[in-house]
């Protein structure tokens, strides 16, 4: 049992670093997409001064909000930031990392979604319908797709676990295969849905009638809308982070390794998410954003690929 | 042992005969037999349930067999239990016990409780009798006592027009999935009459005998159970009983109806071939998305459920389709681990669909409305209610830390294992059948928060749902301990897996590879069904985590951040309107499901009628969906049925000469057939 | 199931060809059908090159050169240049769905490998995937043909299905040049042809929606404005 205590610590490491990280996260984005579009950009650290402000704000409630719409927010962002702490970001196994798998990862994602639907429907505004109703609807194609790229996953190594599958990554010379490449293109499009960026969503509107997300929490203020600011942007980092551990994973330490291979983690996992945000603001600039009924045949595309990986996973295979 | 159950079993059916006796007797005594009769049978489903439960988890392996000195002269009624049936028992007995708590309170609101009390009983004795069941005419006596007696509660509104209908047309199925059965267990018994399920056993069919005895249970069963596409009569007979039967019908009777499946295709039909688990597995995914969507496209509560049941009929289905493809192929640790996940969602869909539909009773107990049009805002009206049913349905929806992910994540896990068979349909197939079951999961989330959200979440839609009282405190009491046991089984589910070893293990032939050299105490915290270090959940944990998690949370955030809380008018964007028409209804939520699924399966087709200016006519808005199952296979059916009974027609007005020459030319015909058999 | 960069790189460029053609039938506007069938084109010449350099069989650089000038560079501009000058409608009618075609598609490519196994289960996998891949496009192709009711769309589908074939005839050593000339030329004469062809369409129904032809058939009488 001597090693217990750094697991834990190892593991309390990874809870207070994704939650340092996130709004930086957001910060870069916004400052990217800024610097594209010959704009000068918001500050990097404006997230957190947007955060640190609604925190101190009072919170002002609708008149007929129940207690779903208060207790809403502390799960959600306590549900994201868990299944957050559990993706591997720096070093691969966490204490935790057994007590869920991907598809228990996808159920957490899951459960954090129906709360805020639910949330956006307790005032009993149209607004709040509309956006829970969308963001059911895109979810019942992106978390089929998600559950797909797992299968094409676990199909190769049998398991579901993280750490398996990147063992499994990690093992052999060059990382091409025609399923791995569909099942990572399925899965960024699964991400971008997911996190509510362009062309799916736009997470700098307002007052349109295409925004999915910012409807379903139009009534939320002060430190409850924090909550859920905060856990939009842990879901950002839960992304980027599970694409860079099962797609690139290299420069992930081992968790029982001492603490230069740690600190090589951090810094690689950093890099990794700082390349994938500067990605996405790249492709956020060059896209439009589709109506909202082209997302279901974006997202029924990426189910379809996610697919086309699991079968095509036999052609390579050995009969 | 056995004799306790059939002893409850008998005091149920005593219950039932007594209740009118005593009301009868004295007017004014309803309340007696009201309490009598629910209290009774909560208490004779309790000893049953015990029993079976002990069954399961004592040490006890051998079953138990009974020849009761009844039935016909060469074949008294055979009855015997063994794990497969304990597993049943207690599924049927525990949902038992919590519909008759809920219908004590429940029962005083039916409008004529002298239709329900007799036969509440009966129908809970007939669910305990067909796992008994050890041959087939008992078995097909214990079916059909079952069917007919959820006939008669079906029928027990039966001044609203359209329950009429529905009894019609479940008598009807009953019918036929009794023909099937009768047929099949015929097919099955072959010349010599062995009807007894171990001379079954022992000699399985071979050849043509056992694809259609196979084929004819599929459809006797599956009818019942609610399968695609023979499910057009559950979601109008279910809803039409009484909130509790209801439970019983969508949670237990389904049940009853896959027990009957698994012990024919698992144990009386020696070993399949795979491509019967291919059908099953088939059409578990058809009923699984087809189920969900049909849910998804309605708005009255009950029926929403009955759709719901559909869908998980499917998942439960894919569990015994992959079970059954993996055994036929030799990969027994697999067909282990499907099996289980099958048998464990049947025990998960009994819970939460129960809880459910004690919670749509408890609306409509509350309002008079099942219809979510005319609903919303009942968390203010029915607080502890809406919590209960928000824990069904965040199951029901296989989230975790609760049952239905439990089940559904077992699933996945056998699903992955898919490339280790040799057929390429299954090869293929099966990651396909995953997609559907994880297409269908994500809808159900959907359709729950639709259900939930527009029936509890809000403003209310109509003054009774703006009037509305908490139900009382047995309703509620029943509601409570099935919404605990959807937590605990999902937080601990080696508390169910553990009695379903020796399930698995009698009918397949090995226990789940992680439960073969016992249990550890990692393993009642991480759930890994197959190797250590592989694939997990732990449910327990991730529930511990969250809880302090969001407790960390709570108190970081009010100790750091403002606590100051205000009241005020909705914002909506600077647009609100007083109006509760303007909520979000059922209809407009799953308006972008309609159009993205529903043009594809149903034909959706809308129509606006928007008058000019001026006009002052109402505005129209026209929905018009197409079940394809009920075109394609129901009416030509009922065409073909037409035509056939005006064929027929004529036989109805024959001398009676004719007559007997029909009966003498069948009796020949049948002596001819006997001698070329010979 | 280690076979070295060679194989990735081979394998990585095939895949491409084929999720452009799932782009392909993926693509509402006539614009981004003829961006992707550019983005294929290329990628089919550099799958040329590539095996060019493995095989070392310097003769299909000149068939990654013909697929690059010729496919990726000339015909879209022409095309492009059609659309543009005839006014054609530039969003595509569909006869099924979108994700209905998709899904097509995905079944199409699971037949393609049940077709190739049984075939090359005695010359590994490296042939089995190739062949599995240019199948896959060519099926895709054919569907394209006959899910799409506009001619422009048509054409394209019937070149996207060419490069099918010439993905097979790259990946397998010893293909002489002649096969690719032929079909080169073939696709010429192809293009001439429908070029006239919409030219007359144009000229004599002012659409060049396929579906007005029909009812100039013999056997049916329809009236159609």
């Amino acid at each position: 049992m001597t090693d217990t205590l750094p697991a834990i610590l190892l593991q309390l490491v990874q809870f207070a670093l994704v939650l340092a990280v996130a709004p930086l996260l957001t910060g870069v984005a916004r400052k990217a997409r800024g610097r594209l579009l010959a704009r000068k950009g918001p500050p990097i650290v404006q997230p957190y001064r947007d955060l640190a402000k609604l925190l101190r704000k009072e919170a002002v409630l609708a008149e007929n909000a129940s207690w779903i719409y208060r207790i809403a927010p502390y799960l959600i962002f306590a549900i994201l930031w868990l299944a957050t702490a559990l993706v591997p970001t720096f070093a691969i196994r966490h204490p935790l990392s057994p007590a869920a798998d991907l598809i228990a990862l996808v159920g957490l994602l899951a459960s954090a979604r129906f709360l805020l639907a639910l949330a956006g429907m307790d005032v009993g505004t149209s607004f709040g319908g509309i956006g829970a109703s969308r963001e059911m609807t895109i979810a019942s194609l992106a978390e089929p797709a998600m559950l797909m790229v797992i299968f094409t996953m676990a199909l190769f190594v049998q398991t579901t676990s993280i750490p398996s599958i990147i063992d499994f990554v990690l093992q052999r010379p060059v990382g091409l295969r025609v399923s791995f490449a569909l099942a990572l293109i399925s899965l960024v499009m699964v991400a971008i849905a997911e996190t509510g960026r362009i062309p799916v969503d736009n997470p700098a509107t307002h007052l349109e009638l295409t925004m999915v997300h910012e409807a379903m929490i139009l009534e939320y203020s002060g430190r409850h809308l924090a909550l859920v600011e905060a856990a939009s942007m842990l879901k950002l980092v839960f992304y980027l982070s599970l694409i860079a551990a099962v797609f690139a994973p290299w420069g992930l330490a081992d968790s029982v390794a001492g603490g230069a291979p740690l600190l090589v983690g951090i810094a690689v996992w950093l890099g990794k998410l700082l390349a994938g945000t500067l990605a996405l603001s790249v492709f956020e600039v060059a896209i439009a954003k589709m109506r909202v009924f082209r997302v279901a045949e974006f997202l029924g595309g990426a189910l379809l690929l996610g697919l086309l990986g699991t079968i095509f996973l036999y052609v390579s295979q050995s009969p | 042992m056995l004799t306790t159950v059939l002893a409850a079993a008998l005091v149920l059916l005593c219950l039932g005969a007594l209740a009118p006796m005593i009301r009868g007797a004295r007017r004014g005594s309803g309340d007696v037999a009201h309490d009598l009769v629910y209290l009774g049978s909560a208490a004779a489903c309790l000893v049953a349930g015990s029993v079976a439960l002990w069954f399961l988890v004592g040490a006890q392996t051998a079953s138990v067999s009974l020849s009761l000195p009844l039935g016909i002269p060469w074949l008294p009624a055979q009855l015997r239990i063994d794990s497969l049936s304990a597993w049943f028992l207690l599924v049927v007995n525990l949902i038992g016990v919590a519909a008759s708590l809920y219908g004590r309170g429940y029962g005083r609101h039916v409008d004529e409780p002298e239709r329900v009390l007799p036969f509440f009983p009966a129908f809970l004795a007939g669910m305990n009798l067909v796992p008994l069941a050890d041959d087939a005419f008992t078995f097909l006596l214990a079916w059909e006592f079952m069917s007919v007696a959820s006939w008669l509660l079906v029928l027990a509104n039966h001044r609203q027009p359209d329950n009429a209908r529905a009894g019609l047309i479940y008598l009807v199925m009953a019918v036929f999935g009794g023909a099937c059965l009768l047929l099949g267990f015929g097919v099955l018994a072959g010349v010599n009459g062995a009807y007894h399920f171990a001379d079954m056993r022992a000699h399985p069919a071979v050849g043509w005998a056992a694809g259609v005895s196979l084929a004819l249970f599929l459809l006797g069963t599956g009818s019942k159970a609610g399968m695609v596409p023979l499910h057009a009569w559950l979601p109008i007979a279910h809803p039409a009983a009484p909130s509790h039967v209801s439970a019983l019908m969508s949670g237990v009777m389904t049940k009853v109806a896959i027990y009957g499946l698994v012990r024919i295709l698992f144990d009386l039909s020696g070993d399949l071939a795979w491509g019967w688990g291919a059908v099953v597995l088939a059409l578990g995914a058809l009923s699984a998305v087809l189920g969900v969507l049909y849910a998804l496209m309605e708005e009255d509560l009950k029926v929403l459920l009955a759709y719901s049941t559909i869908e998980n009929i499917g998942i439960i289905l894919i569990g015994l389709g992959l079970a059954l493809v993996f055994k036929a192929n030799g990969l027994f640790g697999l067909a282990a681990l499907a099996l289980t996940a099958a048998l464990l969602h049947v025990l998960n869909h009994a819970l939460f669909k129960s809880l459910l539909f004690f919670g749509a009773g408890a609306v409509l107990t509350a309002t008079g409305h099942r219809n979510m049009e005319r609903l919303g805002g009942l968390i203010h009206r029915l607080p502890r209610t809406a919590a209960l049913v928000l824990v069904g349905c965040a199951a029901i929806s296989a989230l975790p830390p609760l049952n239905g992910f439990v089940s559904e994540w077992l699933t996945f896990q056998a699903v992955i294992n898919g490339p280790h068979l040799p057929q390429w349909t299954l090869r293929f197939g099966v990651p396909v059948a995953g997609a559907l079951l994880a297409l269908s999961a994500a809808l159900a989330g959907a359709c729950f928060v639709r259900a939930f959200g527009v029936t509890f979440l809000g403003r209310p839609r109509s003054p009774e749902a703006a009037e509305a009282r908490e139900v009382d405190v047995w309703m509620r009491g029943a509601m409570t301990g099935l919404a605990v046991l959807c937590l605990v089984i999902g937080v601990l589910p080696m508390i169910a897996i553990l009695p379903l070893a020796q399930v698995v293990a009698d009918l397949i032939g090995t226990p789940l590879p992680a439960l073969a050299d016992g249990v550890t105490p990692a393993e009642w915290l991480w759930l890994a069904p197959l190797e250590p270090g592989q694939s997990s959940y732990g449910g327990l944990v991730v529930f511990l985590v969250a809880i302090i998690v969001t407790a960390a949370v709570i108190a970081g955030v009010h100790r750091l951040a403002s606590s100051r809380r205000r009241r005020s008018a909705a914002w909506d964007c600077g647009f609100p309107d007083p109006s509760p028409i303007t909520q979000y209804s059922a209809s407009s939520f799953s308006q972008p499901i309609r159009r993205v699924f529903g043009t594809l399966v149903f034909r959706a087709a809308e129509r606006l009628d928007l008058p000019e200016p001026g006009d002052v006519r109402p505005a129209r808005f026209e929905v018009r969906l197409i079940d394809p199952v009920w075109t394609t296979i129901y009416a030509p059916l009922i065409v073909a049925v037409n035509w056939a009974a005006d064929r027929a027609n004529p036989l109805q007005y024959l001398t009676i000469r004719r007559y007997l020459r029909l009966v003498f030319i069948a009796l020949i015909a049948l002596l001819c057939a006997v001698t070329l058999a010979k | 199931m280690l076979y070295g960069l060679d194989f990735d790189i081979a394998h990585t460029l095939g895949t491409s060809v084929l999720l452009l053609s799932f782009a392909l039938l993926y693509q509402r506007r006539l614009s981004g059908v003829l961006e992707a069938f550019a983005l294929q084109a290329v990628f089919v010449a550099a799958s040329a090159a590539w095996q060019a350099w493995s095989q070392d069989a310097p003769q299909l650089y000149i068939t990654a050169v013909i697929a690059l000038g010729f496919k990726a560079i000339a015909i879209p501009l022409a095309l492009g240049h059609i659309v543009r000058k005839l006014g054609i409608h530039r969003t595509i009618e569909t006869v099924l769905g979108v994700n209905l075609t998709l899904l097509a598609g995905v079944g199409l490519v699971a037949l393609s490998i049940l077709l190739v196994f049984p075939v090359t289960l005695a010359s590994g996998n490296v042939t089995r995937e190739n062949l599995t891949l240019a199948l896959s496009v060519v099926l895709l192709g054919l569907l394209m043909m006959i899910t799409r009711r506009n001619a422009v769309t048509q054409v394209i589908g019937f070149m996207s299905l060419e490069n099918g074939l010439v993905l097979a005839a790259v990946g397998v050593k010893g293909m002489p040049l002649v096969v690719e000339g032929s079909i080169a030329f073939s696709i010429l004469i192809a293009f001439i042809v429908f070029g006239m062809f919409f030219f007359r369409i144009r000229e004599r129904f002012d659409t060049l929606d396929l579906q007005y032809l029909e009812s100039f058939r013999g056997d049916r009488h329809v009236d159609r404005p």
